[in-house]
């Protein structure tokens, strides 16, 4: 349950965003995450919302962007997606394929409402 | 309504203190290994066995967490080597911040091999760098040779798979050669060493790997 944490963490950022910007009103963050983070998007939702409710903060949303794990071929420079864990390039058939996305776990954005 | 871009990773923070981490390692040419598997895999064991392998002048230092008792430190201790047991406090990992607390008043000048046990738990401890040269995640024998699907981002995160309890092999449905293929299908490229702590089956090709990864650590190329 490191959901738990993850939450405070972003909640941290919150905070200081909103400090940053006396007297807005954050409504929403928007965080991304890989498939490949090791982080549960209901968990995650669910924590979010426990530590959200009830204080100053509330109300205030959690948007989640699931990152499919995505390859680049490094023969034929094909991107595509990682699909029942099969690397290989789909296309020129190449074995030798790098992560380009789907570890990420990253904040992207915070909608607020100026004063 | 405005949207404001932040574009920054969640755990910044702990990066931030892995990083320090991790230079200050570098500086001091130690290697650092983060030793992840599920509860029971048997990473206490394995660290028992590279312990007790090692040289009397070996400067190695060993920091475990779990989340309650110091059993483990107590059973690292008898090699007389310095162990430190961090107490997660109820978290299921160890973060970067556990660590440099542990090693503040430690004299890093006098270590050259920093072993870290995290807590039981294929989950949970890959999110969190801890300044470390390679994550090694542990899987044994008794477990279900699916695992390296079930938990892909450890195996993905991981640079070697050590496959314990081996010698369980001829009494369980665990299919060695499935486990493997599983790890390579999520990370292809990942080094699978196989042991046994109980009967030293294989230890020597992980006294080698590590021997090897000391080497690379302390040569004059790798200098900061």
């Amino acid at each position: 349950m490191h959901e738990l944490s993850i939450a405070s963490s972003i909640l941290e950022t919150v905070r200081a965003e909103k400090e940053r910007r006396s007297g807005t009103r954050v409504v929403k963050v928007g965080v991304r995450v890989g498939e490949l983070a090791g982080v549960d998007p209901d968990a995650l939702t669910f924590c979010f919302d426990s530590l959200v409710n009830g204080t100053d903060l509330a109300p205030l949303a959690l948007e989640i962007e699931p990152r499919p794990r995505q390859h680049r071929c490094l023969r034929c420079a094909l991107t595509f997606q990682v699909v029942d864990y099969e690397v290989s390039c789909p296309v020129c058939g190449a074995g030798e394929t790098q992560l380009v996305s789907g570890d990420e776990l990253e904040l992207a954005y915070l909608e607020v409402e100026e004063p | 309504m405005t949207r404001v871009p932040l574009e920054k990773k969640v755990l910044s923070e702990n990066d931030r203190i892995a990083a320090e981490l991790r230079s200050m390692f570098q500086a001091h040419r130690i290697l650092c290994l983060n030793f992840i598997s599920s509860p029971g895999a048997g990473k206490t064991a394995l660290l028992e066995r590279t312990l007790e392998g090692l040289p009397r002048e070996t400067r190695v230092a060993t920091l475990t967490g779990d989340i309650q008792t110091d059993n483990d430190a107590r059973r690292l201790a008898g090699y007389g080597f310095p162990v430190r047991q961090i107490s997660s406090g109820g978290a299921c990992h160890l973060d970067a911040r556990m660590v440099q607390r542990a090693l503040a008043d430690w004299s890093l000048k006098e270590i050259d091999l920093l072993l870290i046990e995290n807590v039981g738990n294929l989950v949970c401890p890959t999110s969190y760098d801890l300044g470390e040269a390679a994550k090694i995640v542990v899987l044994s024998a008794a477990e279900g040779d699916d695992k390296p699907l079930k938990y892909p981002a450890t195996f993905y995160k991981a640079s070697l798979l050590i496959i314990n309890k081996i010698d369980l092999l001829p009494y369980v449905s665990f299919s060695l050669p499935t486990a493997c293929e599983n790890a390579l299908r999520i990370h292809p490229g990942i080094e699978i060493l196989e042991v046994s702590c109980t009967t030293g089956q294989g230890l020597d090709n992980w006294r080698q790997w590590l021997n090897d990864k000391r080497l690379a650590t302390r040569a004059p190329a790798n200098r900061p």
